[in-house]
């Protein structure tokens, strides 16, 4: 199955995602060094977001939170891609600053966490490989 | 949205690697708001200086961008550092901090923006006139320039304000463009007999911008107001007003009757609404977390003081002692002007420390003070929120006052 939506942030990548209805501040709400979730309360809390394609509505909070994004990326604890229903500056130019693929304009309750599938944000598809829970 | 060639050549790296990422910020950003071009300005704001805030991380960033050949096209100016540049000791600033403070500054510096390091850019040397476009980040500072200058900006974070001088471009949506410009609600408010000599008026003009902000809580959608009733407005208590209002509202614009230069061109919106004298009581009141005994740590100058104000404040000064820590925070240039005028040796005379660069707001003071006294709305946000201060919130001379009294005699009050 495939998915159209809007590309943000160039790049092609496979891996297995994690899903959350929940908006996310990357700026206090998730750890630099190893990209845990941080906020209280959080859906995604004590779960880590690094080398997986995160998936949430839309990012909230400071703009400092795109440095957040670059240093997850310095440190090798990025998500792989992430897929937004709606794509905010803080998270776009996060993405931009950390070499993050991104796209939004995407459905979001086809998706649950544990997907397998593969991303290509230059064409802005979604190539659904198979389901793992 | 369309490119001219030279953006175009900017976007596929012909200009270097740091102009290349500002310019992707840029079409990225037009994409998400559907901007039909990109817009040259003239005039930019650069935020994101605190080390506080910024960390590694955002260092790294800055670097990567200076090693990226990044330079800027146009006047660009910085918002406030962590600390006072040349005199960080003073204010109990550790030395690994002002370390890496320091290459913030040099990597800014080096990228050509000038590091005025003040929240009141209009007041040290980057003032945009009616109609300019400019790129703007700092929330008080932008509401300035949209409002009572008539200049237009959207609220830039950070990256997109240093993508804006290093490209001079910014994309053409939001408060750029006349349509969206428009007041969209009335609000009526009744302005006490004010004497317009006195500077107890900041005060004031906070509490109203936090009574509005009540009146919106938890509303997404930020509507530009028209505001009826204000006879009397200095330039400080526009600049107070400014700075609540973009806190507690999330304003980027608003327009005063008979006092900003759009409120006579545009039409003044029927649906309306009144904020009264007990709701802006009302939100003085909920600032006033801490009792006077409480206070250990007294702030005035958020946004930066003008000279006006440091002059009031060294006649009230003069010849008395502080007896708790006491922050007067301003813009380097507006400090030697201070010390050219003997203000600053009547202030240091009494204790307190006349402080440039630097402010509450973004200065490493967490844990450090239990609670604060000030006459700024603004402050009193972000002390309770970042610094977990409890707060004070009292007209400009009343702070004044309460640091020359000590703690000891207040406990009955």
């Amino acid at each position: 199955m495939i998915i159209h939506g809007r590309s943000i942030h160039p790049g092609y990548i496979e891996g297995i995602t994690l899903v959350t209805p929940m908006k996310i501040s990357f700026y206090g709400g998730i750890d630099p060094e190893n990209g845990m979730v941080l906020e209280n309360g959080h859906s995604l809390f004590g779960q880590s977001i690094a080398g997986k394609i995160l998936i949430f509505p839309t990012g909230k909070g400071s703009t400092v939170g795109s440095y957040t994004l670059y240093r997850l990326s310095k440190n090798g604890a990025a998500p792989l891609a992430i897929i937004n229903s709606e794509c905010e500056p803080i998270t776009a130019i996060g993405c931009i600053l950390g070499n993050i693929p991104c796209m939004d304009q995407v459905s979001l309750d086809r998706f649950c966490t544990g997907m397998k599938l593969k991303v290509d944000t230059n064409q802005a598809i979604i190539h659904m490989l198979e389901e793992i829970f | 949205m369309k490119l001219t060639n030279e953006e175009q050549s900017m976007l596929q790296g012909e200009n270097g690697k740091a102009v290349q990422k500002a310019m992707q910020i840029l079409a990225t950003l037009g994409k998400i708001y559907h901007a039909e071009c990109l817009i040259p300005v003239t005039s930019v704001q650069v935020a994101g200086v605190s080390y506080d805030n910024l960390g590694e991380a955002g260092l790294e960033f800055l670097e990567e961008m200076v090693e990226g050949g990044g330079k800027a096209r146009v006047l660009s100016t910085l918002n406030p550092a962590g600390m006072d540049i040349s005199n960080w000791e003073a204010l109990g600033i550790d030395s690994t901090f002002a370390h890496n403070q320091q290459r913030v500054i040099d990597a800014y510096t080096r990228m050509g923006i000038i590091p005025s390091c003040t929240c009141t850019p209009y007041l040290a040397g980057n003032l945009p006139h009616f109609g300019e476009h400019i790129a703007w980040a700092e929330s008080s500072a932008v509401c300035f320039a949209n409002s009572v200058l008539g200049a237009r900006t959207n609220r830039d974070g950070g990256p997109s304000a240093l993508a804006s001088a290093l490209t001079g471009r910014t994309p053409a949506y939001g408060y750029h463009l006349e349509e969206n410009r428009q007041p969209e609600l009335t609000v009526h408010v009744t302005q006490p007999d004010f004497s317009p000599l006195s500077v107890n008026n900041t005060w004031w003009f906070g509490a109203l911008g936090k009574a509005i902000g009540l009146r919106f809580e938890g509303n997404d959608e930020q509507k530009i107001l028209y505001i009826t009733g204000i006879h009397l407005a200095t330039m400080e208590d526009l600049k107070a007003f400014s700075a609540s209002l973009a806190t507690y509202c999330g304003a980027a614009l608003f327009h005063m009757h008979g006092i900003t230069p759009e409120a006579s061109s545009v039409p003044q919106p029927s649906i309306d609404i009144k904020v009264s004298d007990e709701e802006i009581e009302e939100a003085s009141l909920s600032m006033q977390t801490a009792s006077a005994a409480d206070v250990d740590f007294i702030s005035l100058g958020c946004p930066h003081l003008s000279i006006n104000e440091i002059s009031h404040l060294a006649k009230l000064l003069e010849e008395k002692k502080v007896v708790r820590e006491f922050w007067i925070t301003t813009a380097r240039s507006t400090k030697e002007i201070a010390d050219r005028a003997g203000y600053t040796k009547s202030i240091e005379a009494s204790g307190a420390k006349l402080v440039a660069d630097t402010c509450c707001v973004v200065a490493p003071i967490k844990n450090r003070f239990h609670a604060m006294a000030t006459d700024s709305a603004k402050a009193c946000y972000y002390g309770s929120s970042k610094n977990a201060q409890l707060t004070r919130f009292l007209p400009f001379e009343q702070v004044i006052q309460l640091a020359l009294i000590p703690p000891d005699n207040e406990k009955n009050q």
